[in-house]
C-alpha cells in the first residue's frame, strides 16, 4: 500500500479548453435538438387545431363546447395565421406593418348584458394607451401599434427579447403580447397574450390565455423595473370573474393606470383577429377620461367632432375604438362623392 | 508439468526462452485451469522454491482474478465462482499458508492475492471463515506474520464494500489494526502495515465513529502515529487524518483544535512527504466546508444534511500565517517541472482553498503579507507576496478586491516586464489571469479594465509572450481570461480594436522554436479559441480570414510523410488543435446568417482537409475533427449531403469505436448533428447507422456514458426521417423498453442516480423523437401498441421521486408528445395515468422554467387529446 497521491492542480485553470469544446459542442447540440423539437410541437399543435375543427369529429364536442367551438372556417384562418407569425417576423416595411395591422382582436361596444355575463365573462379596466403588439424575437423587441407602425424597438426580458450573454434563446422562440402603452408611467399593461416562447396562444380559450399569461409573465421578468437588457416594465391588469364584486372592483378599483373603460372579454373565446362580440367594451365618465373630447386645457368644447369613416360595403362608422355602425349609404350620395371615400 | 522451470523462463532475458515460457503457461491455464491455478498456488506456497518464481507465480493468480476493464473483471469473477470447489478451497488454504512465511515477496504478494479473492468471494457469501482466519493470525508470534495479515486486511477493506462485512467482524478488524497502530506495538513493519490498513479500514467504521468511546481510542491512536520517530509511519497516519477529514468531518469538533497543533508543528517542522499531508488535511476541510456552503447558498434542504462547523473560519488567524510561511519555501525552477509538487505549491493551494471558504475574512490576514514581501530584492518575498494575492482573488467580494487590484493592477504589469526573475514573472502572468478570471464581466460595477489601460494590458502580455515558455504560457492563459472577460457583452469590446494583433501574436507564439516541450502551443491556440469565441460583429471579417490562415496550418501538418510514431503522435496533436480550432470558428460564423454565409465559401476545402486528418490513421477517427464536422454539418444545413458518400465510413468507424469512448460519444452526437442537416436525406445511411447504434446498446464493452446519448440519437433520426423510422421502430422500441425498465429504480449512490437521470433522459428523448417524427402520418397507429408501457414508465419514474430536473422536463414533454401524436385514441390512457394528473400538476408549479414550459405544452396537448 503506497502513499496515496495528493497533488492537486497548481497554477492551471480548472477546465481544459477541449473539455470546454466538448461542452460548448453538447450544449449547441442540446440546443439544436430542443429548437427541432420545439418547431415540431409548434408546427404539429397548428395542425392538430385545423384536424380537430374537421367534420367528423364535430359530433363528439360536448354541448357546452359547442358555443364557444368556432367554426372550422375560423379555425383554418387561425391555422393560417399560426404559421405566418414566423414568416411575418421576417417580413419587412410596408409588408410587416399591413400585416400587423389586420393581427389585433377588437371589441364590439357593450349594448346589452349578455346572458351568463357572471359565468362567462371576464372584466377589467383598460388601461388608457396606445394599443399594440408587442413582438419578442432574435433577441429584440418590437411593438407595433395598430396601423403597423413601429412604437419601440427594445431589449427586453421576454423570451427571445434580447441579447443576453448565455445566448439561450432559440431561434424559433419568440412572443406576441396584445398591450396597451400607458405613457405616464412609461409601461406596457399586457392585455391578451397570442404566442409565448413560440407556442402559439390563437387557439386557446380566453381562461387558459389569462392564466398563462399571469403565470409566465411574472416568471420571465418582464414585470421588473427596467434595467439594461429591459428597457421598458411590461405588467398584467387585474382581471375579475363578471360577478357583482369582480364588476364592483374593476369599475372603482385604484389600478396605477388611467383606465379608458372596461373591457369584458368570454372566457371560451380564442384570440380572433378582428372585430368580435366575444370581446366587449364599455364606457362612461366613472370609468374613463375619454368619453368627451376636451381640449389642450382639460375643458370641454362646445362642439363635439365626429370622425366617421365609410366602408366599402358603404356601412357608415365612427373611427372608435371599437367603431360605432351608423347606418348605410345608398349608391347616389356615394357616387356624388365620386372617388372620395372619407368624409370628415 | 514443471513449474518452476517454465516460471523462471519467463523471466528470461533470452526472448524466444521467454516467448516459449509465456506460451506453455497459455496452454496450460486455457487446458486445465483449476490445476494450472493450483500448481501457482502450490509454487507461491513452497518455502523450497526461488523467490523469483513464487513472485510470478502470485502476479499470474492475481492477474487471473481481476482485471482494470470491466467485462474482463466480470469475465474473471465469474470464471473463478464457477472454478472447482476443491480447487478453490485448495488454493485458498496454500494462500492462507503463505501469509505466514518468512519471504517477504511470498507473504507480500500473497496478501494481494488473498484480497482479490475476498472480493470475490464475500459478496457472495463465500469463504465465511477468512476473517475469523487472519485474525487469528494477527496474534501469531512472528511479526512477518502479523505484518502480512494486517497488509491483507488492508487490502481487504480496499476491494469489499463495506455492507458485505457485519458489523461484528468489522469491529473485530478495526480493533485488531488499531492494536497494531499502537505506540505498545514495537515493530516499525507492524505498526507501519497497521496504519496503512487503517487508512482503507476507515471506510467501515461508519458505526465506531457514531459511539463516542471508539471514536476518541481510534482518533487517540492515530494522532499519536502522527508523533511516531518512524517517518514513514507519521505519512501514514497524516493520511489516515486526511481521509476522516472528509469522511467524517461532522464528527471532528472535538479534536480540531489538537489536529491544528499536531498538522502546524509538522507543516513547519517535519519532513516534506508528513508536511504535505499535514496541509492536505486542510485542503480537505476546506473542500469540505466549501461544498456544505454551497448547498446552503442552493438552499438545499436534505435530511442528510451535515451542518458547516466553520474549522477554517475558526482556524483562519493561525492558518494563514503557517500558510504565508509555506509560500517562502519554493524550489528553484519548480515552474519549468510539469510533476513538482512541492510544500510551497500545496501551502499556496490550501491558501486558494481558505479563501473560497471564508471569503472576505481572509483579505486583512493577506494583505500586509502581500504589502510588506512585493518589493523584497529576495524573489523568493517577492514571489510568495505575488502567489498570496493571486491565491485570494477567488472568494472575497469584489467590492473588496477590485479596490485592490486597481493599487496593484500597475505595479504588476510592471513586474511581468521588468521582474529580473522568471519565477516572479510567470507567478505575475497567472495573478493576473486571476484578476481577469474572476473579478471580469457583467456582473461587477466597478470597472478594472479602462480604456486608458487597456492598450498597456494587452501590450505587456503580447509582450510576455515572447519570454520564456512558462511565462508565455502564463500570459497565454491572462490573455484567455481576459477575453472570457468580454464574452457575449453585446457591448462593443475594448479588445476590438486589438484583434488583429492579439491573433498574429498567437499564431507567431506557435511557431516557436522552443514550443515543443510545454504546454505553450497548446495554450496559444485555446487562447486563440476563447478571443474568436468572444469576438463581435465587428471583428468578424478578421475571424473569416483566420479561416485560410488555420486551414494552411492544417494542410501543412497532411505533408509531412514517413513519420516517427513520437512524430506522429505530435503530428495528431497538432492536427487535434488546429481542428478545435476550426471548430470555434465554425461555430462562431455558423451562429450568425450574414457570416455564416461568407464562410461557406471554404466549406468543401475544409471537409477535404477533415477526410485527409481522419485518413492520416488507419484504425480510429480523430475526436477534434468529428466535432469540428458536427459543426460544419450545423452550419451547412442540408448541403451536407454532398460530404456523406466520402465521410459515411469515418463515422460508422467512429461508432464502432468503444477502446476511445469518448470519439464513440462525440461521433454519437455528430449523427444526431447530420439527422438536423440532413432531414430525410439521411434516410440512405440510416440502417447502417442504426445496426451500428443498436448493436453499441447491446454491447457490455462500451462506456455505460454512451448509452444515453444513443437513445436521444434515435429521437433525432427519427423526427428526421419520421414515418421511414418505421423500419426500425420494433428495434428501438425493445431496446427502450428494456432499458426503461432497468432505469425506473435507482438504488445506488448518487453517481449511480447521476447516471439512471441521464439515462432516463435519452430514453425520453428517443420517445419524443419518435412521436413527434410520426406525427401526421399514417402510421401513428403503429405507436399505440407502445404507449401504456411508455406511461407506465413516466409514472414509475415519478413515483419514485428521484429525477432531476432536466429529467422532469424531458418527461413531462414526452406525456405531451403522446398526447399530440395519438390524440383520442390514447385519451382514456393519458386519463388513467398518474402523470397527467398529480405529475403534470407539480410540473406545472414547478420553479423551474424550462420543466413549467414542457408542461404548459403537455397540459395544451392532452386537453386537446381529450376534448377531440
Amino acid at each position: 500500500m503506497a502513499p496515496h497521491d495528493i497533488r492537486r492542480p497548481f497554477k492551471r485553470a480548472a477546465i481544459s479548453d477541449q473539455q470546454k469544446r466538448r461542452e460548448l459542442s453538447l450544449l449547441r447540440q442540446a440546443q439544436n435538438r430542443r429548437d427541432a423539437q420545439q418547431q415540431a410541437r409548434c408546427l404539429a399543435s397548428s395542425i392538430l387545431s385545423l384536424q380537430s375543427a374537421a367534420p367528423e369529429s364535430q359530433p363528439e364536442q360536448s354541448d357546452t363546447e359547442i358555443e364557444t367551438v368556432p367554426e372550422s372556417e375560423q379555425e383554418s384562418e387561425a391555422f393560417s395565421k399560426d404559421l405566418d407569425v414566423r414568416q411575418a417576423s421576417k417580413l419587412r416595411g410596408p409588408e410587416v406593418r399591413k400585416w400587423f395591422a389586420r393581427q389585433l382582436m377588437l371589441p364590439e361596444w357593450m349594448i346589452d348584458v349578455p346572458d351568463r355575463l357572471a359565468q362567462d365573462w371576464y372584466v377589467f379596466a383598460r388601461p388608457a394607451g396606445k394599443r399594440c403588439f408587442v413582438v419578442s424575437s432574435n433577441g429584440t423587441t418590437v411593438s407595433r401599434q395598430r396601423n403597423g407602425s413601429i412604437l419601440h424597438h427594445f431589449p427586453s426580458a421576454l423570451p427571445a427579447g434580447a441579447k443576453i450573454r448565455d445566448g439561450s434563446g432559440s431561434a424559433q422562440s419568440y412572443c406576441i403580447l396584445d398591450c396597451i402603452f400607458h405613457e405616464l408611467d412609461q409601461t406596457y399593461y399586457v392585455i391578451d397574450m397570442v404566442c409565448w416562447n413560440g407556442y402559439s396562444l390563437y387557439d386557446c380559450t380566453a381562461e387558459f390565455r389569462f392564466y398563462w399569461l399571469n403565470s409566465k409573465l411574472e416568471e420571465s421578468g418582464a414585470c421588473n423595473a427596467p434595467s439594461h437588457y429591459h428597457k421598458f416594465r411590461f405588467s398584467a391588469v387585474p382581471v375579475y370573474n363578471c360577478d357583482s364584486s369582480g364588476l364592483y372592483s374593476a369599475y372603482t378599483g385604484v389600478v396605477p393606470y388611467a383606465k379608458d373603460g372596461l373591457l369584458f372579454y368570454n372566457k371560451h373565446a380564442l384570440y380572433q383577429t378582428g372585430n368580435t362580440p366575444l370581446a366587449l367594451v364599455w364606457k362612461d365618465e366613472n370609468c374613463s377620461q375619454y368619453v368627451i373630447d376636451t381640449d389642450g386645457k382639460g375643458e370641454i368644447p362646445s362642439q363635439q367632432q365626429v370622425v366617421l369613416e365609410l366602408q366599402d360595403d358603404r356601412k357608415l362608422v365612427t373611427s372608435d375604438d371599437p367603431p360605432v355602425l351608423f347606418g348605410c349609404l345608398d349608391g347616389d350620395i356615394i357616387e356624388k362623392m365620386g372617388s372620395l371615400r372619407r368624409l370628415i | 508439468m514443471e513449474v518452476t522451470q517454465v516460471l523462471f523462463n519467463a523471466q528470461s532475458i533470452d526472448g524466444t526462452v521467454r516467448k516459449n515460457a509465456e506460451e506453455s503457461l497459455k496452454q496450460f491455464q486455457e487446458q486445465n485451469l483449476p490445476g494450472f491455478l493450483l500448481s501457482l498456488s502450490g509454487e507461491l506456497a513452497n518455502e523450497e522454491k526461488p523467490i523469483e518464481t513464487r513472485k510470478l507465480a502470485g502476479l499470474i493468480l492475481k492477474n487471473a482474478l481481476d482485471a482494470k476493464e470491466q467485462h474482463r473483471k466480470f469475465e474473471l469473477v465469474q470464471r473463478w465462482l464457477s472454478l472447482d470447489a476443491t480447487a478453490k478451497s485448495q488454493i485458498k488454504a496454500c494462500l492462507l499458508q503463505t501469509l505466514s512465511s518468512p519471504v517477504f515477496d511470498a507473504h507480500s504478494t500473497t496478501s494481494q492475492v488473498i484480497a482479490k479473492v475476498a472480493g470475490i468471494e464475500l459478496p457472495q457469501k463465500q469463504w465465511p471463515e477468512l476473517i475469523g482466519s487472519l485474525l487469528f493470525n494477527v496474534h501469531q508470534i512472528p511479526a512477518y506474520a502479523k505484518q502480512a495479515t494486517l497488509e491483507t486486511l488492508g487490502y481487504l477493506c480496499e476491494e469489499v464494500s463495506p455492507d458485505v462485512i457485519d458489523q461484528d467482524q468489522v469491529n473485530k478488524i478495526l480493533t485488531a489494526v488499531v492494536q497494531g497502530m499502537s505506540a505498545s506495538e514495537g515493530n516499525i513493519d507492524v505498526r507501519l502495515a497497521a496504519t496503512r490498513a487503517l487508512y482503507n479500514a476507515l471506510g467501515f467504521a461508519q458505526a465506531n465513529f457514531s459511539n463516542d468511546m471508539e471514536r476518541d481510542y481510534i482518533m487517540r491512536v492515530v494522532c499519536e502515529a502522527t508523533l511516531s520517530p518512524e517517518v514513514r509511519i507519521r505519512q501514514a497516519a497524516f493520511e489516515c487524518l486526511v481521509s476522516i477529514s472528509s469522511t467524517y468531518y461532522e464528527k471532528l469538533t472535538p479534536y480540531i483544535q489538537d489536529i491544528f497543533n499536531i498538522t502546524s508543528k509538522a507543516v513547519r517542522e517535519d519532513e516534506e512527504p508528513v508536511a504535505l499531508q499535514a496541509i492536505e488535511f486542510w485542503s480537505s476541510i476546506c473542500d469540505e466546508e466549501i461544498d456544505i456552503l454551497e448547498e446552503y447558498g442552493g438552499e438545499f434542504t436534505g435530511d442528510s444534511d451535515v451542518p458547516c462547523f466553520y474549522f477554517i473560519k475558526k482556524a483562519l488567524p493561525a492558518l494563514v500565517p503557517m500558510l504565508l510561511e509555506t509560500l517562502l519555501k519554493q524550489e528553484e525552477d519548480q515552474d519549468q517541472d510539469e510533476g513538482a509538487w512541492n510544500i510551497a505549491m500545496a501551502g499556496g493551494t490550501c491558501l486558494g482553498l481558505v479563501a473560497q471558504t471564508v471569503g472576505d475574512d481572509i483579505v486583512p490576514l493577506v494583505v500586509p503579507f502581500v504589502e510588506e514581501n512585493i518589493t523584497k530584492p529576495d524573489w523568493r518575498q517577492r514571489e510568495a507576496a505575488t502567489y498570496a494575492f493571486g491565491s485570494i482573488l477567488d472568494g472575497p467580494s469584489p467590492e473588496n478586491l477590485i479596490p485592490l487590484v486597481n493599487v496593484a493592477l500597475t505595479f504588476m504589469l510592471s513586474a511581468l516586464t521588468k521582474d529580473p526573475n522568471s519565477h516572479v514573472k510567470d507567478t505575475t502572468a497567472w495573478a493576473l489571469g486571476r484578476i481577469f478570471e474572476f473579478l471580469l464581466g457583467s456582473a461587477v460595477d466597478l470597472p478594472i479594465i479602462t480604456q486608458a489601460n487597456c492598450q498597456q494590458i494587452v501590450t505587456v502580455l503580447l509582450q510576455s509572450m515572447k519570454d520564456t515558455p512558462n511565462v508565455a504560457e502564463k500570459a497565454c492563459g491572462a490573455l484567455y481570461f481576459l477575453a472570457q472577460g468580454y464574452e457575449g457583452e453585446g457591448e462593443p469590446s475594448p479588445l476590438t480594436p486589438f484583434f488583429q494583433e492579439i491573433a498574429q501574436s498567437l499564431l507567431t507564439v506557435t511557431h516557436r522554436e522552443d514550443v515543443g516541450d510545454s504546454r505553450l502551443r497548446t495554450a496559444a491556440y485555446e487562447t486563440l479559441n476563447e478571443v474568436v469565441r468572444c469576438s463581435t460583429v465587428e471583428t468578424a471579417p478578421l475571424v473569416l480570414q483566420l479561416v485560410a490562415v488555420i486551414m494552411m496550418e492544417l494542410h501543412n501538418t497532411l505533408e509531412s510523410q514517413k513519420l516517427s510514431s513520437e512524430e506522429r503522435e505530435k503530428q495528431s496533436e497538432l492536427q487535434g488543435l488546429l481542428c478545435g480550432c476550426l471548430q470555434v470558428i465554425i461555430q462562431k460564423l455558423g451562429s450568425s446568417e450574414t457570416t455564416k454565409y461568407a464562410f461557406m465559401q471554404y466549406a468543401d476545402q475544409i471537409m477535404g482537409l477533415f477526410l485527409r486528418v481522419f485518413a492520416c490513421r488507419s484504425a480510429t477517427v480523430h475526436e477534434e475533427a468529428m466535432l469540428a464536422i458536427g459543426a460544419l454539418a450545423y452550419a451547412t444545413g442540408a448541403d451536407f449531403a454532398k460530404y456523406m458518400p466520402e465521410f459515411y465510413r469515418y463515422l460508422e468507424m467512429g461508432l464502432q469505436n468503444f477502446e476511445e469512448y469518448q470519439v464513440c460519444a462525440v461521433t454519437v452526437g455528430v449523427v444526431g448533428d447530420i439527422s438536423r442537416a440532413l432531414e430525410e436525406k439521411i434516410v440512405p445511411y440510416c440502417d447502417g447507422i442504426m445496426t451500428q447504434l443498436l448493436k453499441n446498446l447491446s454491447s457490455n464493452q462500451l462506456h455505460r456514458s454512451v448509452k444515453p446519448p444513443i437513445f436521444s440519437c434515435f429521437g433525432d433520426i427519427a423526427l428526421a426521417v419520421g414515418e421511414y423510422f418505421e423500419k426500425y421502430l420494433m428495434w428501438a422500441m425493445s431496446a427502450l423498453q428494456s432499458a426503461a425498465d432497468l432505469s425506473t429504480h435507482i438504488a445506488g449512490d448518487d453517481e449511480l442516480v447521476e447516471y439512471t437521470n441521464s439515462l432516463r433522459n435519452g430514453i425520453l428523448e428517443a420517445y419524443s423523437g419518435i412521436f413527434q417524427g410520426f406525427k401526421n402520418s399514417p402510421k401513428t397507429q403503429l405507436l399505440i401498441t407502445y404507449a401504456p408501457h411508455i406511461l407506465q414508465f413516466l409514472d414509475g419514474i415519478y413515483m419514485e421521486k428521484d429525477m432531476d430536473d432536466m429529467v422532469m422536463k424531458t418527461a413531462i414533454g414526452v406525456l405531451g408528445d403522446l398526447a399530440d401524436t395519438l390524440g383520442n385514441h390514447a385519451s382514456s390512457m393519458i386519463q388513467q395515468s398518474v402523470s397527467s394528473k398529480d405529475f403534470l400538476n407539480e410540473c406545472l408549479s414547478s420553479e423551474d422554467l424550462l420543466v413549467k414550459e414542457s408542461a404548459q405544452w403537455a397540459k395544451l396537448a392532452i386537453s386537446r387529446a381529450i376534448s377531440v
